[in-house]
């Protein structure tokens, strides 16, 4: 395992002898019908790397993630995960008949399951809400609660579904500073699945963008963190919505000002 | 990095400001008799029900005042024939009430928790379902006799279905995402039985419960019609033939007064079994 000042910025070797990889995916086929979602697809996760997996939506992304989740069979192709992965899902999914910890502590195995969840939650910042019913935890509460009982199982991969899609924006900066920490602590491979350029691009060590089923670019990322969002982070970050499909000055054709403009000349007039 | 979260949430578990009522507010008659008020009418009701039957408008034969009808109560009361028919009674449908809620909860967990169970059980409930329960009671008669058998049994054949009905679209309502998680966090089938689909189906158990005791008390007046020999329905019968209208009023607030604690009691359980709900934890 990386310390975390490897972490920060990690020795990439170009030839990665197997032992390196948590994730190694070779050729990877999936089809539901007679859609094919993902087509010979090939991904390697080094030990303790971030990555970020960008996509439009249907672009096979979630299929990807649950086959690394192992919540698809991915049976008689060439994929190896680690037994110990754990998942955050979009929704924290937490059970509502069970206390926090109890959620935290679920399916866990031993004598100590309560200090364990009691230890991942304090960690998330949740030590004062062990005992409650998950319905009384705020949005924000529910993801820390999800990432601690993702946490708590100390997984060699961590696998992120979108998981700050539905929080506030406040919320999401500080799910970012969050993840990030905890990353630097415990060194899992990460790969998160999202949307969102920027929270790829200030995560990430490399930035994968998925279209129609295949590794469209493979973007790493040396920038030291937190990351200024100037320059390089500018460059790539249109670099990777060009791969999204998305030109520059289209992500803001239309400037808010005018949303606001009076009618003039000739709807004026017609209004009027 | 300094951790920026601890302690930057509002402490949800210390109790929110109270909120204070202006208890000098100045009565109003009309607010009185919307909110309050609503013992009233029930006592009008009362009120006149007596000065009707004293002034000889209402005859005893057809309905016995409410003080006789006290009267019969307390009598009944002292007597000890009261007590020892409403035994009677509560064993029947206790009996009823009991087997209906393990035979059904069982048939609801084979059916909910396999597809094979499914397709064995549910055909033969459904059929069951289309029957009218109280047209099965000529048959119980002639297989069973009038005995306590085909009482019990009516009351049992009443309960098996809303409990297998409720807890089966329980059982298969349990949000897949939540089993989804469990199965990504290791959980064996078992595990994920007792963790995530016997407490998600637990709310329809509850409604289940609550059309159950309600029909198994429905049904033990029907079943008390079987030529009992003890029983509410017995004192009913017995009163019915002497025209004694304060006995059957009796009885009927006693089937009421059934009612009512079976009602309470499934509320109470409900209130223990899934204090976990929004609505509750707020309430």
């Amino acid at each position: 395992m990386p310390k975390a000042s490897q972490a920060q910025s990690p020795a990439i070797p170009t030839e990665r002898d197997d032992d390196d990889l948590t994730v190694r995916v070779r050729g990877f086929t999936r089809r539901f019908g007679a859609v094919t979602v993902l087509k010979d697809l090939d991904l390697d996760i080094a030990k303790g790397e971030f990555v970020a997996l960008l996509g439009r939506s249907g672009s096979g992304k979630t299929t990807l993630l649950r086959t690394l989740a192992g919540l698809d069979s991915a049976k008689g192709q060439d994929v190896t995960t680690p037994d110990a992965r754990a998942v955050v899902f979009q929704e924290p999914r937490l059970l509502p008949w069970k206390k926090v910890w109890h959620n935290v502590a679920l399916g866990l195995r031993g004598p100590d399951n309560r200090e364990r969840a009691e230890a991942a939650l304090e960690e998330v910042g949740l030590g004062h809400r062990l005992d409650v019913w998950p319905a009384t935890l705020s949005g924000g509460e529910a993801q820390r609660a999800s990432l601690a009982r993702a946490l708590v199982r100390e997984p060699q991969l961590l696998l992120l579904d979108e998981p700050f899609a539905s929080l506030d924006a406040l919320t999401r900066i500080r799910m970012h500073a969050l993840v990030l920490s905890l990353w630097r602590k415990h060194a899992p491979s990460v790969l998160l699945v999202t949307h969102d350029v920027d929270e790829a691009i200030s995560l990430a060590d490399r930035v994968l963008v998925l279209d129609e089923g295949r590794i469209l670019a493979d973007e790493r990322i040396t920038l030291a963190r937190p990351r200024a969002t100037d320059g390089e982070f500018q460059a790539l970050r249109e670099r990777l919505l060009r791969h999204l499909g998305i030109e520059r000055g289209q992500e803001a054709a239309q400037p808010p000002a005018a949303l606001y403009t009076f009618p003039q000349g000739d709807l004026a007039a017609a209004v009027a | 990095m300094e951790f920026p979260l601890k302690r930057s949430q509002p402490d949800h578990s210390r109790p929110m400001s109270t909120v204070t009522i202006d208890r000098k507010a100045p009565f109003s008659l009309p607010r009185f008799l919307a909110g309050d008020g609503r013992w009233i009418s029930p006592l009008v009701l009362l009120a006149v029900w007596e000065l009707g039957s004293r002034l000889g408008l209402i005859s005893p034969r057809i309905l016995a005042a409410p003080s006789a009808v006290m009267g019969a109560l307390w009598s009944m009361i002292l007597s000890g024939e009261l007590l020892s028919n409403l035994a009677v009674s509560l064993a029947r449908s206790g009996a009823g009430l009991g087997i209906g809620i393990v035979v059904g909860s069982g048939l609801a967990l084979i059916a909910g928790l396999s597809k094979v169970g499914e397709t064995a059980v549910d055909p033969l409930l459904q059929i069951k379902r289309m029957i009218p329960i109280l047209a099965l009671t000529p048959l119980l008669i002639v297989w069973f006799g009038i005995g306590e058998t085909p009482k019990v049994l009516l009351i049992f054949i009443g309960v098996v279905f809303p409990i297998y009905l409720n807890l089966f679209s329980g059982i298969r309502n349990v949000d897949v995402r939540l089993l989804e998680a469990g199965r990504s966090f290791g959980l064996s089938r078992w595990e994920q039985i007792v963790h995530i689909i016997l407490p998600g189906a637990m709310p329809g158990f509850i409604v289940g419960l609550r059309f159950a005791t309600g029909g198994a008390i429905m049904l033990l007046v029907a079943a008390e019609q079987i030529n009992s020999s003890a029983g509410i329905g017995h004192l009913v019968n017995d009163a019915r033939d002497f025209m004694r209208t304060d006995i059957i009023v009796v009885c009927l607030l006693v089937y009421a007064t059934l009612g009512l604690t079976a009602d309470l009691a499934v509320r109470t359980l409900e209130g223990r079994l899934l204090r976990w709900r929004p609505s509750l934890i707020n309430a």
